[in-house]
């Protein structure tokens, strides 16, 4: 996607043809033998105070793409812009102070929070390497965020394998905001959480975001989730984005044919809801081996897959705000002529 | 077996009777009820959905029903599981053996535990069939293909050969189906069966479920916490809070006229995709309490933070409306 979707400099984050490769090992020398392109030329903005929702079976190379994003991992191609300033090269000295501004909420708080650590710690932690405040200061600050979860002030000191996943994610978002940071990558934060319980956290999330303006980029596999907090949502197949609208469009008019499919496999909460159910068949292919047209077409097996090798698929604007794959096998033929 | 008690089970269209279900765990605190007097039953063909949050007792009161707790901690402590009108908990472990993977087949949630690493799909499918037949091995492994046929697993005659690492999440899954399904049980007990899987490939698998439950004419058991998948597939639901059967009603019945404040609660929490994107969710305050801290009465109360008589007093099981069950205290009540 071209990053016009999004006025010019407007841009919080931006990535433009972001790929990031993986070498493939085997053998007895465990010899290169091949390279995962796991995200393979992908462009995106997020603007201030926002939220995509990005979505994709697993293996899509979703999570690979956040964290280039937040430059935990260095792309190997294409250019990644924050606030203005190319970091796709960054090292971790220009990047110390841009940390800061750039945090993320993992999917299983109990594998990201420290165990011989107090929640105390853990969340004074961001606040004491970048060296914020004095002692009595910092102690105030994590009064504030503990409240500010909603977590009382004296399970701070006690661990954090006391608590339930839940509170664990409070702890977890209590220390990705202790910096005040403008940008938040939420991986899955939800998922392993009770549905009582995941709308807690999703209201907090919510809540925090407009109270100090974070973005987010929010990653899930539920797209009922993904689209109930987005402002706008890219749908990702094997490392390319295939499509992105604002999240009523992406719900309402989906154009991509993989978009529909995701769609309708949601089971509604609703016995009386009659609904086509497109049923995939198959899995996502392997990236190792990607097919060399249009991926989903080759899914599907669709008749005009041979038209689609060796032939620009990127994104087009379709309507104002709404991007989608010029592919021949995932379009309505007449989707396909106005774009085509 | 009581050949009286078989022919009026076999009569009445019950396959499955669950009464005064109480199941316990020995830990540190003394032993601990997992599962509380918990009643219901399944009817031939139908299906049955067990829906409630993460330790609220519905794996346990499905491992009961066939007797696979894990040992030695758990135990059961009373009640009846009628199995044709046999009771499953008083019959001796041979009979057990032979229901297990027989007339009762079993699949769980990872599908990845479920296999044998080290053997191959043909010899765990054929195995299933030899323990419960007197197939010999070649037969056995020519009934393999046929069972993974029957899954809808492409080329079968070249995957029975495979190794569970060799095969995708889904087409594992689909692995322990044919194996769960391979001696045409009358009742399938799914564990959880989708929730490792993406949604595309969840749909999938519970189409499968769907259509060979139709052509195989077995009961099934469906346990998931998700009440999408409910809505789709099942004829009644039974509702677990805390170790205990709080509501059961038949599908539409539930879902249009829930009467539990809990069921309500679940229902209200889940995002929809018809909601205005970015609106406040409602949310069930509070959590589940422990195992060792549940009280003896309203345990939804209990995590309301309400207090007084309502927590020592344990609400009745009683018919609302026709075929509509449920276990509230006064204040639980949504009628």
């Amino acid at each position: 996607m071209n990053p016009e979707s999004m006025p010019e400099g407007s841009a919080l984050v931006e990535v433009s043809d972001l790929e990031v490769h993986f070498p493939v090992r085997g053998g007895l020398f465990l010899r290169q033998t091949g390279t995962v392109k796991a995200v393979d030329g992908v462009s995106l903005a997020i603007g201030p105070g926002e939220t995509v929702g990005l979505v994709g079976e697993s293996g899509c190379g979703k999570s690979t793409m956040a964290k280039a994003l937040v430059r935990l991992l260095k792309p190997n191609g294409g250019r990644v812009h924050f606030e203005g300033a190319d970091i796709t090269r960054a090292g971790t000295g220009r990047l110390r102070p841009l940390r800061r501004d750039m945090q993320m909420v993992f999917q299983d708080p109990a594998e990201s929070l420290n165990p011989r650590q107090s929640v105390r710690q853990i969340i004074e932690e961001p606040l004491a390497v970048h060296r914020v405040g004095n002692a009595g200061e910092r102690r105030r600050r994590v009064n504030d965020l503990l409240d500010r979860v909603g977590l009382p002030r004296e399970s701070g000191e006690r661990y954090a394998f006391e608590f339930s996943g839940g509170q664990r994610q409070r702890i977890g978002i209590a220390r990705a905001i202790a910096l005040n940071p403008k940008f938040v990558v939420c991986d899955e934060p939800v998922s392993a959480l009770d549905v009582s319980v995941q709308s807690q956290i999703l209201n907090l999330l919510m809540d925090l975001q407009r109270e100090m303006g974070i973005s987010y980029l929010f990653i899930a596999h539920d797209l009922a989730v993904v689209q109930h907090v987005s402002d706008r949502v890219a749908v990702m197949y094997l490392g390319k984005i295939v499509e992105v609208a604002d999240s009523e469009t992406i719900y309402r008019r989906p154009k991509h044919a993989y978009t529909k499919a995701l769609l309708s496999a949601i089971p509604e909460p609703d016995p009386s809801a009659e609904r086509e159910r497109i049923l995939l068949e198959g899995d996502v292919p392997s990236p190792i081996n990607p097919p060399k047209g249009s991926a989903f077409g080759h899914r599907i097996n669709h008749p005009r897959y041979e038209e689609t090798i060796g032939v620009d698929l990127g994104l087009v604007e379709i309507e104002p705000g709404h991007w989608v794959a010029r592919d021949p096998c995932c379009l309505e033929p007449g989707d396909y002529a106005r774009v085509g | 077996m009581n050949a009286v008690n078989e022919t009026e089970a076999r009569n009445n269209g019950t396959l499955l009777e669950v009464e005064g279900l109480v199941s316990a765990f020995d830990t540190e605190d003394g032993l601990q009820r997992a599962v509380d007097e918990v009643s219901f039953t399944v009817g031939r063909g139908k299906t049955l959905g067990i829906v409630g949050e993460s330790g609220c007792g519905k794996s346990v009161t499905a491992m009961s029903l066939i007797r696979l707790l894990p040992q030695p901690a758990g135990r059961i402590l009373a009640g009846r599981v009628r199995f044709n009108g046999e009771d499953l908990l008083r019959a001796p472990d041979s009979r057990l053996h032979a229901v297990r993977g027989g007339e009762i087949g079993v699949i769980f949630q990872e599908p990845m535990t479920a296999l044998n690493p080290v053997h191959r799909i043909g010899r765990q499918v054929s195995e299933v069939l030899r323990l419960h037949t007197k197939m010999r091995k070649k037969e056995a492994w020519e009934a393999s293909v046929e069972a993974l046929r029957r899954v809808r697993i492409p080329s079968p005659e070249e995957r029975v050969g495979d190794y569970p690492h060799q095969l995708s999440g889904g087409m594992r899954q689909r692995v322990v189906i044919a194996m769960a399904l391979a001696c045409g049980p009358e009742l399938l007990i799914a564990d959880e069966p989708t929730t490792a899987l993406d949604v595309t490939v969840q749909a999938q698998i519970l189409d499968l479920i769907q259509r060979l439950q139709a052509e195989l004419g077995m009961a099934v058991i469906l346990i998931t916490h998700d009440l999408g998948v409910i809505a789709e597939s099942c004829d009644e639901v039974v509702v677990m809070y805390a170790g205990r059967v709080v509501e059961r009603a038949p599908l539409r019945e539930l879902f249009a006229n829930p009467l539990h404040a809990y069921t309500r609660g679940l229902l209200e929490s889940i995002p929809r995709l018809s909601l205005p994107p970015k609106s406040k969710l409602r949310t069930i305050p509070g959590m589940v309490a422990s195992l060792g801290e549940l009280v003896p009465g309203c345990r939804f109360c209990q995590r309301l933070g309400r207090r007084g008589e309502v927590l020592h007093h344990r609400p009745p099981f009683r018919e609302a409306v026709s075929g509509h069950w449920v276990e509230a205290c006064p204040e639980c009540f949504q009628g």
